[in-house]
């Protein structure tokens, strides 16, 4: 049974968003890393580049696939999470802990879009 | 479970890492009964098989096995294959399943002016191949298969059941063609033993790839020869004649315009099936054939169909990753030591 947060928005791509305050933490799920396997690399953005709610902004690299990063929100990277370089693997053990970008939001409005953490997780029972 | 060449496979049983590393230290099992199996008898079939085979098979001992190609007459491959010799007048030839209906039809075409007899035996026979370095002790030990005096490529039968010590890892190991339920049953005995791990397509695509071993469809195909592919070992040009020869011979005399290459890059980026390999200047040279973060040396690797110019070791080129364009080297396109008993 994959682990859901409470007070994270989700997408159906399952990726996730934190939000603290004008800023979000975007990573994937739970679920989405237990479907990968072994994340060998995750291909991330620059700092200071600009995503856009439902666009690819990177991958993420099992074993088995490569799988797009779609971003659940707008806005600009401001921090990418350098320790996956070296430990992909981090995400495998704790997918919420291990944020893969921080992202300025340029519009809230997008997080109406995306779903709560029981929608989500009735999502996955699907 | 996935569809592989007309069967429903399993990806993973317990994750490819773990299944991966059972068979480099242990032993691992893969149910592979959707291999194809096709037994040529009578008076013409060591020539006629000589004729459709790229390696040669006159003067093989019987329960001896050799791998090669059929060919098109453009030296193109139709299939990679396995011949076992049972006896004088008696091959049985072990291909790919995605192959099963081209390799048959053709298989027969070709036979037309020949005094031999062909049974398609795909369903009669289901196959378990035990992998590993401890594979010889559990297969005798839970099985009591006695393995220990077969030679690597060599085969015995025990009554219906053919057992060889072949496999597709890298690793030693053995090779069990048997009608299902017993293979069924071997497999039920082997789960139950606790010492052999049930591995699943895609661990068995990983290992096959760390040691350099072509899969038909990626390093070999209707456009991609043997001789592009590096496997001119498995081609015999000094053989009377075969289909494809003419084609082969010119092409190894002449070179090939394209080379089949390892390639490594220093980035953790994973060069994938399909995408494209540049020139240091950025021009398209080829396409990778099966890449992968491996799992035993922990690189970023791939084989990859290149222009001949470019597939000099050491040779710098750099292959686009989704938006990335990452530099990497030709290396030799075995990542991994093979670990065979000879």
């Amino acid at each position: 049974m994959a682990k859901v947060l409470e007070g994270l928005y989700y997408s159906e791509s399952h990726e996730y968003v934190r939000v603290e305050g004008d800023f979000g933490f975007v990573g994937i799920t739970d679920y989405a890393q237990n479907a990968l396997g072994n994340v060998v690399y995750v291909d991330m953005p620059e700092v200071d580049d600009e995503v856009e709610a439902g666009e690819e902004f990177g991958a993420v690299e099992s074993v088995k696939a490569a799988s797009d990063l779609i971003s659940p929100v707008s806005g600009t990277v401001v921090e990418v999470n350098e320790a996956l370089d070296n430990q992909p693997e981090l995400i495998n053990q704790d997918a919420y802990e291990n944020w893969i970008i921080k992202v300025r939001l340029s519009d809230k409005g997008d997080l109406d879009n995306l779903m709560d953490a029981k929608a989500y997780a009735a999502f996955c029972e699907k | 479970m996935s569809p592989f060449g007309g069967f429903d496979m399993p990806i993973q049983y317990s994750g490819i890492v773990d299944e991966h590393q059972a068979v480099r230290q242990a032993c691992g099992m893969f149910d592979v009964s959707h291999m194809g199996e096709v037994l040529i008898t009578g008076r013409d079939a060591e020539c006629y098989v000589n004729h459709i085979f790229t390696n040669d098979v006159v003067g093989m001992h019987d329960g001896k096995i050799l791998y090669g190609m059929m060919c098109y007459e453009n030296g193109g491959v139709v299939d990679d294959l396995l011949v076992y010799k049972v006896a004088d007048q008696r091959f049985f030839l072990v291909i790919n399943a995605a192959n099963i209906d081209k390799d048959w039809a053709w298989i027969q075409k070709q036979a037309k002016s020949y005094d031999v007899q062909l049974e398609n035996q795909s369903d009669l026979y289901g196959e378990l191949a035990i992998q590993g370095p401890e594979a010889e002790q559990v297969m005798k030990d839970v099985l009591s298969i006695d393995g220990s005096r077969l030679a690597f490529y060599t085969f015995k039968l025990f009554d219906d059941v053919i057992v060889s010590r072949t496999g597709y890892t890298g690793e030693d190991g053995f090779e069990i063609y048997a009608e299902p339920n017993y293979i069924n049953e071997c497999w039920d005995k082997l789960i139950a033993s606790g010492r052999c791990k049930p591995c699943g397509l895609g661990c068995r695509d990983t290992l096959r790839f760390e040691v350099g071993l072509p899969l038909y469809g990626d390093e070999l195909s209707a456009d991609i020869t043997p001789i592009m592919a590096g496997l001119g070992v498995f081609v015999k040009l000094d053989k009377a004649e075969f289909i494809g020869k003419e084609a082969l011979a010119r092409q190894k005399v002449e070179g090939p315009t394209k080379k089949l290459v390892g390639i490594e890059l220093a980035d953790k980026a994973i060069p994938r099936h399909g995408y494209t390999v540049l020139s240091p200047e950025g021009a398209p040279i080829g396409e990778v054939t099966t890449g992968y973060h491996t799992i035993s040396t922990d690189k970023s690797v791939c084989m990859a169909l290149i222009d001949t110019q470019y597939a000099k070791l050491d040779t710098e080129v750099q292959i686009q990753i989704r938006k990335k364009v990452f530099p990497g080297k030709v290396v030799k396109k075995q990542f991994y030591n093979k670990n065979y008993k000879k």
